[in-house]
């Protein structure tokens, strides 16, 4: 366990400056929810911005932005997730290689490298702690907390700073539609689950969080624990590992007020998130969030963020809502996330 | 609760075997992997050498078995094959019958398909094969390895650049002592691609005629591919199953340089507090290191930036340390588990195996590495580094079994 105490979110939403709690809702109609980006020289000197690309910039703000607020200074380890690191970088260097092999610009590939961001970071910060990058599909930010949790639990860090970073891009849009992830058309992002058809809406963002062995007067909640689950051919049951998921924190389903699932609108595999919450949260309060962030490989950091608001603020907006249960109490929520059913992942916050 | 952790098993594909025995064979016979580019079509080839597996990729595939599986890229073959050869060596049989992890590392994932993709989607959005991107992400290697052993309770990648696979190993010897699981698979995977090899030609790092590391007139490295992976297990599943022990994991530290993003700074800040980390955790004084693999890639700047570091942790009592990317070249993501069971080899066999191609001491540095193979050495704790891009620096204390 550890508390948020500090969050840092670039998103498709209003998620940047001190607004009131999902405020102020953008609505798209879209093929992908782009993020909305902050003047950058605000938190990154326009010298050393000038040859990042957009994905760094987001990362090293937003990782800054969750720091001030934690009034954190030096971190004893800088973990980041993402699951395609800079694509606009990756398609760079390929585009080029594909036409000659000579005189390529050398800041693509190197910004290209998985672990520029948690890198960029630590140099800004002259942090000498503790590094690392995990890059695997939508476990990526979750073993990043798997390792931060860790660490925090063993004593060997205090503070640690985690970030789930990912960007999408026209080519990357294209490619990826093609093999059968989105929406063939734009949609509305308020009217995603009316559509019933198979393809999620695509998103993006840089979410950091500041995680301390200390409650203080910026915490949000208590990230209990996180678990990933693999699924090959059906292998993997939540009955198998639910129960001792929560029982290790002393608590049952019973106990869960709210369960936010990651539902995408992919007509495919969402009925994955309702057969859950039938079996496992009859009767629940359920709610979502990618209408508002899209889905993407790190798209649970963006649903961390939403936890941890819904319980520092002790509101559960409407526009999270996914069924009619008003929840008792806004103490435990779980968030279940799964990738195409082979990348099933949990997260307990509980208020504080 | 495991207070130490055990490796029990080790597997390697590289440049110079396709297994353990073979890449020996190759270490004692001074054997160098290095060679011409034969796996793709670039301007590069017959000017930069590589170290390439000596298998095309349908031999891989013919050589896994899984010859109707024309969706694996080279990275998850190699990776398949050396987490095999590691899962026979340590005897397992029902990879079930305890908590087990996999935590692979690479740095492509997938590209050496996805580059081949993009070279026809870029002429028209509707081209190229979906079979060749959809395993582009650096996850699809380490799922395609998991099940094939059967591996389900804890799968992720690690991706820190040229250290990732020391930090693979970190992190699985964190869950085995946390409690978390009980044995974790860690290692790397990572092949040849256009796109690595244009990348670092682009940093002007590669050196046209190999790489000779820790010599006065290097100039750069030599890319390589492989992988290797070694199963990590607690103390419990060891005293319960018997097993033979091949090393323990008896310390670690990642340190970040936080000086440049690809360049390490000229003190060798990271280096150093890696590497004493590592110390620290293992209880032991620089002196009872009795060698070092060193990160070594022939670049100009991180060998004399390592060669620092180690100079104010050892002294004048410099251990005996080789680069073996001599013979390997640089297996990038996988280098640090390749040179995990190197170090181990050399623990076994009681062997330094040479710094290959070395001719001329450095003039910053008073030391000078291994040339000549030496035998009969009792060997009884390793340090080896790794340092990637980011200025991400990982070093690894091996001991071997008292």
């Amino acid at each position: 366990m550890a508390f948020i105490n500090g969050i840092g979110l670039i998103s498709p939403q209003n998620t940047i400056g001190s607004r009131e709690f999902l405020s102020e809702v953008v609505e798209y109609t879209a093929d992908y929810l782009k993020c909305i980006e902050p003047v950058y020289r605000t938190y990154i000197d326009p010298i050393q911005s000038r040859r990042m690309s957009r994905l760094i910039k987001m990362g090293i703000s937003a990782a800054k932005i969750s720091m001030a607020e934690a009034g954190l200074t030096m971190p004893d380890a800088i973990i980041t997730g993402t699951g395609l690191g800079s694509v606009e970088d990756t398609e760079k260097i390929l585009g080029e290689i594909t036409k000659e092999e000579r005189f390529l610009n050398p800041t693509p590939f190197i910004q290209s490298t998985y672990n520029t961001i948690s890198s960029q970071v630590a140099i800004q910060l002259k942090c000498h702690n503790y590094n690392s990058t995990y890059v695997h599909r939508t476990f990526s930010f979750e073993s990043g907390l798997i390792d931060g949790l860790m660490q925090i639990e063993e004593q060997t860090a205090s503070h640690v700073l985690i970030g789930a970073i990912d960007e999408m891009t026209m080519n990357h849009l294209q490619i990826t539609r093609r093999i059968g992830q989105w929406k063939m058309h734009p949609v509305s992002n308020m009217t995603l689950l009316e559509n019933k058809t198979p393809g999620a809406l695509a998103g993006e963002g840089a979410a950091f969080f500041v995680l301390g062995v200390e409650k203080t007067g910026t915490t949000y909640a208590d990230l209990k624990d996180v678990k990933t689950c693999i699924n090959f051919n059906g292998s993997f049951k939540p009955e198998m590992v639910l129960p001792s998921f929560l029982g290790n924190h002393g608590i049952t389903m019973h106990d869960i007020d709210l369960v936010l699932l990651g539902t995408n609108g992919d007509h495919d595999f969402d009925p994955v998130y309702d057969d859950f919450a039938r079996q496992f949260f009859p009767g629940k309060a359920l709610g979502w969030y990618k209408h508002l962030c899209g889905e993407y490989h790190t798209a649970t950091g963006f649903g961390l963020y939403i936890a941890a608001g819904v319980l520092k603020n002790q509101t559960y907006p409407g526009i999270l809502h996914l069924n009619h249960v008003t929840p008792p109490r806004l103490k435990n929520i779980l968030i279940y996330n799964h990738f195409r059913n082979v990348n099933h992942a949990f997260m307990l916050v509980q208020g504080v | 609760m495991s207070k130490r952790v055990y490796i029990t098993g080790i597997g390697i594909i590289c440049s110079i075997g396709n297994d353990v025995h073979e890449t020996l064979q190759s270490l004692i016979a001074s054997r160098s992997g290095i060679g011409e580019i034969t796996l793709f079509p670039t301007i590069h080839r017959g000017v930069i050498p590589m170290a390439e597996v000596k298998l095309t990729t349908s031999l891989l595939l013919k050589k896994t078995g899984n010859i109707g599986r024309k969706d694996l890229t080279r990275t998850s073959l190699l990776g398949i094959i050396a987490a095999r050869e590691a899962i026979l060596s340590a005897g397992i049989g029902d990879v079930t019958k305890y908590k087990t992890g996999l935590i692979s590392a690479t740095t492509v994932g997938g590209m050496d398909r996805s580059e081949d993709f993009y070279a026809s989607f870029l002429t028209d959005p509707g081209k190229g094969r979906l079979i060749d991107v959809v395993n582009h992400d650096c996850g699809d290697s380490t799922e395609r390895i998991a099940a094939d052993l059967g591996i389900r309770d804890l799968v992720t990648t690690v991706s820190t650049a040229c250290s990732s696979s020391v930090n693979a190993l970190m992190l699985g010897s964190n869950l085995i002592k946390s409690g978390h699981l009980d044995r974790v698979i860690v290692g790397g995977n990572d092949s040849v691609t256009r796109f690595t090899l244009n990348g670092f030609n682009t940093l002007m790092i590669l050196d046209k005629t190999g790489c000779h590391p820790f010599d006065d007139n290097r100039a750069g490295l030599t890319l390589g591919e492989g992988a290797a992976f070694l199963v990590l297990e607690s103390e419990d599943v060891v005293s319960r199953d018997r097993k033979t022990i091949l090393a323990e994991v008896s310390g670690y530290g990642n340190a970040n340089d936080a000086y440049h993003q690809t360049a390490s700074s000229p003190d060798g800040t990271g280096a150093y507090l890696a590497m004493t980390k590592a110390l620290t955790m293992s209880g032991l004084n620089p002196e009872d290191i009795d060698y070092i693999n060193v990160h070594g890639t022939g670049t100009e700047n991180n060998d004399l930036s390592e060669g620092v570091a180690m100079e104010r942790i050892f002294g004048a009592q410099m251990p005996p340390f080789s680069s073996t990317k001599g013979y390997t070249g640089h297996t990038l993501g996988a280098a640090g588990a390749v040179e995990a069971v190197i170090s181990i080899l050399a623990m076994q066999h009681g062997m330094i195996f040479p710094n290959l191609n070395f001719k001329t001491p450095m003039k910053e540095l008073h030391i000078e590495p291994v040339r000549e193979l030496i035998m009969d050495r009792k060997i009884q704790h390793v340090l080896s580094n790794s340092f990637g891009f980011g200025g991400n620096n990982s070093a690894v204390v091996l001991s071997r079994d008292q």
